[in-house]
C-alpha cells in the first residue's frame, strides 16, 4: 500500500461561518484501496471531514488532493465528474421513499446521463441490467421492484450501496452507514462495504462512533475529537490507550 | 365569560420573582373586560324582526319537508346538476391553483444562503396579501371580465387558493428531508436532475395532500360563490331564500351537506393512503 | 458470471395500471369540469380590457371615503369578537363529550360527533344568507352566523386538544373519588388551558376575515359597504374598503399572533 495516495489533506482548516472550529489542521493521506476507518464522538468533525472529501463541505484552508489534483478549483461540470468517482452512503440511508428500489440504484447512474433523459427517466438497458448487477452486490436482486419504504432499515442501506456502485466509484464514503440500524444488519452492511474494499480495490472511508466495529473492519484508524486528529495508526499498531483518546475531553 | 377565566387562570405555575407579575393577571382582566365592553356596547342589536318567530318557524318547516322534486328534472338547473357544476368549479379551480402554487412556494420557501431571507419574505407577504383578499370580491372582479357564471368561479378558486396551498406548499419545502437531495448531489447530478429526481419525489405526496385538503374548502366556497353569480349551486340557494322558498332552501341545504360530507370522507381516505 | 434471479413483475406493474388509472381518472374529471363549467381562456382575454379598466380604477383608491368606513370597521371586529366568543361558550361542553378519554358512551360520542360534523359542513357566507332572512339586515345576523360556524371549528379543535391529554392526574384524582366536574376543572383545564386560548385567538383571527365579507349578504359590518360600492360600480370607493380589510386582518393577525406566542 505504499504507492501514492489517492486522497490527501495538507493543512486543512475549516471555521463555520459563526466561528466554530469544524476541522482543525488536518494532514494525512489515504492509500489506493485502503478500508479507512474515522472515529469520534458525535460532534468531532467526522461528517464534516467526510463531506470535505466530495466538497458536500467547503473548506476555510489548506488542500485536498485527490490523486494529485487539488480539489478546490473544481466547478459545474468537473466538480459533477469528481463526485462521480466518489459514492456516498448516508446514516439515513437518503433514498426515495416511495420509488422502487430500481428508481432509487437508477437515480446513482444520473451523472453519466444528460439532464433531459435522465429527468424523464430514460434509462438505457445496459444500465437497467447494471442495477440488477448491482443489486446482485448487495444480494437484493428480488426486491428490483418493491418500493424502498417497505424495506427494512438494513435492506434499505443495501440499496444505497446499490445506488453507488453504479457511480463506479473509486471511493466510497460512508458516514455513519449503520447508526441507525441493529447489531444483525450492522454487520452485513459492514460485511459489503468489506467485500467491495477487498475485490474491486474501492477506497472506502467509513464513520463510525463504535470502536469495537471500527477495529473489527478496519485497516487503519483515525480517531478525531474536536475537529483535530488524535492518532492516525494502521490496524496492527492500535492500542486501548489511542482508543479512549477520542472520549476525553479537551 | 369563557375568556377572562382563561385569562385569569393563566399563572398557573406561581412566580413570584417579579411583583409586575403577580398583578398580571389583575391587568390582563381589565384588558379583556375593555374588549369585552367595546364589542358589546359597540353593536346595536336592533335588527331584530317581529317576523324572526314565524320566520324561524316556516323555515324549519321548509327543511323538514324538503322540495324532493328538486333533486333532478333533467333541466340541468336542478340541485344534482348544480352539485356537480359546484364540484367541477373546486376541482378545476383547486388543480389550476395548484400548478401556480408550486412556483410560488420555492419562492416563498426559506433556503440556506443569506439573501434567501429578503426573497422568502416578500414571497411570504405576497402569499399572505392573496390569502386576505376576499375571495367573493375576486369572484366579482372575474364576473366583470368573464361574465357570471361558473367560469368566473373557478377563476376566483385558482387565485384566492394560492394563498393558502403556497403557504401550505412552501412550509412542506422549508420542513422535507433533504437526503435524497443530497444523495443526487453527491452522485454527481446537476441542479435540474436533484429537482427533478430528488425534491419532486419526496415532495409529491405532501403536495398532494395539501391539495386534497384545500378541494375540500374550495368545495365549500364554491357552493357560495353562486350568491354573487359566480355559478354553482349558490345561485339557486340565494335565490330560494330572497323568495322564501324554505322546501327549496331545505333540499338545497340537505344536498350541500351530503355533498361535503362525502368529499371530506373521500378526500381523507385517499389522504391517509398517501402519507 | 450466473444471471440474477430477477423478479417477476405483475401485469399492473409492468404497465403501470395504479399511475395510468389515476391520470386518466383525474385528466377525465378535468376535461369534464371544464366543459361543464365552460372555461375559454380565450374569453378572459378577450374581456381583458374590461377587467383592465377595473384594476385600473381600483389602484386609485378614493382616500375621502376612509373617515366613513372607520366605524363599520369597528363593527366587523366587535362581531367576529362576540360570535368567536358564544362560539366558544357553546363548544366546550360540546368538545368535553366529544373526546373519547373523557366520555366513554360511543353513542353519545358519536351522536355529539356527528353533529358536529353537520355543522362544519355550512359555508358561512349560508349561514349568513339565512339569518339575515330571519333577524333581519344588521350585525344580529352576523354575530350569530359567527357564533356557529366557530362553534362548529372551536369544538373539533378543542376535543383534539382534550384527546391529547396526559391522563395521569386525571386517573390519580379519579381513585380519590373527585367528582367529574371537579376532574375536570382541576385535571383537565390546566393542561389544556392554553392551547384553549391560542386555538380561540386562531378562530377569532378566522372569523374576522369572515366577518369582512358577511355584510355583503346584509350580516352587517363593512362587507355591507363593499357591497354598495361594487353595486354602484364605484371601485375606487371598493379599493379603499379591500385595503382597509387588508390592515384589519394583518393588524388582528399580528396581535393574536403575538399572544398566541407569550402563552405558548
Amino acid at each position: 500500500m505504499d504507492q501514492q495516495p489517492i486522497i490527501s489533506f495538507k493543512n486543512v482548516n475549516k471555521i463555520y461561518n459563526n466561528g466554530t472550529v469544524g476541522l482543525k489542521d488536518i494532514n494525512f493521506d489515504i492509500p489506493r484501496g485502503e478500508f479507512l476507518v474515522v472515529v469520534g464522538l458525535s460532534g468531532a468533525g467526522k461528517s464534516t471531514l467526510l463531506r470535505t472529501i466530495n466538497r458536500m463541505h467547503e473548506i476555510s484552508s489548506g488542500e485536498i488532493t485527490i490523486e494529485d489534483e487539488p480539489i478546490s478549483s473544481y466547478k459545474g461540470q468537473s466538480l459533477r465528474l469528481l463526485r462521480r468517482k466518489i459514492g456516498m452512503i448516508f446514516q439515513d440511508f437518503n433514498l426515495i421513499k416511495r420509488s422502487t428500489v430500481q428508481r432509487n440504484v437508477l437515480s446513482g447512474r444520473v451523472s453519466y446521463y444528460p439532464t433531459w433523459k435522465s429527468v424523464l427517466n430514460l434509462f438505457s438497458a445496459a444500465d437497467k441490467d447494471r442495477a440488477i448487477r448491482a443489486l446482485e452486490r448487495v444480494n437484493l436482486t428480488e426486491k428490483l421492484y418493491t418500493r424502498a419504504d417497505e424495506l427494512s432499515g438494513g435492506q434499505q442501506q443495501r440499496v444505497a450501496i446499490a445506488r453507488t456502485l453504479m457511480q463506479d466509484p473509486k471511493v466510497i464514503l460512508a458516514d455513519e452507514p449503520v447508526a441507525s440500524l441493529d447489531p444483525l444488519t450492522t454487520q452485513t452492511v459492514m460485511d459489503i462495504l468489506k467485500r467491495l474494499n477487498q475485490e474491486d480495490g474501492i477506497t472506502v472511508i467509513v464513520n463510525l462512533h463504535s470502536v469495537a466495529l471500527a477495529r473489527q473492519y478496519a485497516d487503519r484508524i483515525v480517531g478525531l475529537r474536536a475537529g483535530a486528529v488524535v492518532y492516525d495508526k494502521e490496524i496492527a499498531d492500535v492500542t486501548e490507550a489511542d482508543l479512549t483518546k477520542i472520549y476525553q475531553t479537551a | 365569560m369563557n375568556m377572562q377565566t382563561t385569562m385569569t387562570n393563566k399563572p398557573e405555575k406561581p412566580v413570584h420573582l417579579n411583583p409586575w407579575r403577580r398583578w398580571s393577571w389583575l391587568i390582563w382582566l381589565i384588558l379583556v373586560a375593555g374588549v369585552y365592553t367595546w364589542a358589546i356596547t359597540g353593536l346595536h342589536f336592533t335588527g331584530l324582526q317581529e317576523s324572526a318567530g314565524s320566520v324561524s318557524k316556516s323555515i324549519v318547516h321548509g327543511l323538514v319537508n324538503p322540495d324532493w322534486a328538486y333533486v333532478y328534472n333533467g333541466s340541468g338547473e336542478d340541485l344534482v346538476s348544480l352539485i356537480i357544476q359546484t364540484l367541477a368549479i373546486a376541482l378545476l379551480g383547486t388543480f389550476v391553483s395548484a400548478l401556480i402554487s408550486v412556483p410560488f412556494a420555492f419562492w416563498a420557501a426559506r433556503g440556506e444562503h443569506e439573501w434567501g431571507h429578503l426573497r422568502s419574505g416578500s414571497g411570504k407577504i405576497v402569499l399572505t396579501l392573496i390569502r386576505t383578499f376576499p375571495e367573493i370580491v375576486l369572484a366579482i372582479m372575474f364576473i366583470k371580465a368573464v361574465g357570471p357564471g361558473s367560469y368566473a368561479g373557478v377563476l376566483a378558486v385558482s387565485i384566492h387558493s394560492i394563498g393558502m396551498l403556497g403557504k401550505l406548499f412552501s412550509e412542506a419545502i422549508e420542513n422535507m428531508d433533504r437526503g435524497a437531495e443530497e444523495a443526487i448531489v453527491s452522485a454527481g447530478g446537476n441542479s435540474p436532475q436533484v429537482f427533478m429526481l430528488a425534491t419532486i419525489p419526496t415532495i409529491m405526496p405532501e403536495f398532494i395532500s395539501y391539495t386534497l385538503y384545500r378541494f375540500e374548502i374550495a368545495v365549500r366556497s364554491a357552493s357560495i360563490l353562486g350568491m354573487v353569480g359566480a355559478g354553482g349551486i349558490g345561485t339557486p340557494m340565494i335565490f330560494a331564500i330572497q323568495t322564501r322558498a324554505w322546501s327549496r332552501v331545505g333540499i338545497i341545504l340537505l344536498g350541500i351537506v351530503v355533498m361535503v360530507l362525502l368529499i371530506d370522507t373521500l378526500s381523507e381516505q385517499l389522504r391517509k393512503r398517501l402519507i | 458470471m450466473t444471471t440474477p434471479e430477477i423478479p417477476q413483475r405483475s401485469w399492473s406493474q409492468r404497465w403501470h395500471v395504479k399511475g395510468v388509472g389515476w391520470t386518466a381518472l383525474l385528466v377525465a374529471l378535468l376535461v369534464g369540469s371544464s366543459k361543464m363549467t365552460g372555461v375559454d381562456v380565450g374569453m378572459f382575454f378577450s374581456n381583458f380590457d374590461q377587467f383592465t379598466n377595473l384594476l385600473v380604477r381600483m389602484s386609485q383608491p378614493a382616500w375621502s371615503y376612509v373617515p366613513i368606513i372607520i366605524q363599520p370597521l369597528y363593527e366587523t371586529i366587535q362581531m367576529a369578537i362576540l360570535g368567536t366568543t358564544i362560539g366558544t361558550v357553546f363548544a366546550v361542553p360540546f368538545a368535553v363529550l366529544a373526546a373519547s378519554n373523557l366520555v366513554h358512551n360511543q353513542w353519545l360520542r358519536g351522536i355529539i360527533r356527528l353533529i358536529l360534523d353537520l355543522v362544519r359542513t355550512l359555508p358561512d357566507l349560508l349561514l349568513a344568507a339565512i339569518f339575515v332572512a330571519i333577524f333581519g339586515i344588521g350585525s344580529t345576523a352576523g354575530v350569530i352566523t359567527l357564533a356557529i360556524f366557530s362553534f362548529g371549528m372551536i369544538s373539533k379543535l378543542f376535543y383534539e386538544v382534550i384527546e391529547t391529554i396526559d391522563m395521569g392526574p386525571l386517573e390519580a384524582m379519579e381513585s380519590v373519588g373527585a367528582s367529574k366536574v371537579t376532574i375536570i376543572w382541576y385535571a383537565v383545564l390546566p393542561q389544556i388551558m392554553n392551547q384553549f386560548v391560542s386555538y380561540f385567538l386562531y378562530t377569532l383571527e378566522i372569523n374576522v376575515r369572515a366577518s369582512t365579507v358577511l355584510g355583503y349578504l346584509g350580516a352587517g359590518g363593512i362587507g355591507v359597504f363593499l357591497q354598495r360600492s361594487l353595486s354602484e360600480f364605484d371601485y375606487n370607493k371598493t379599493a379603499v374598503i379591500i385595503l382597509a380589510m387588508l390592515v384589519v386582518v394583518m393588524v388582528i393577525d399580528g396581535v393574536s399572533n403575538h399572544l398566541r406566542r407569550v402563552l405558548l
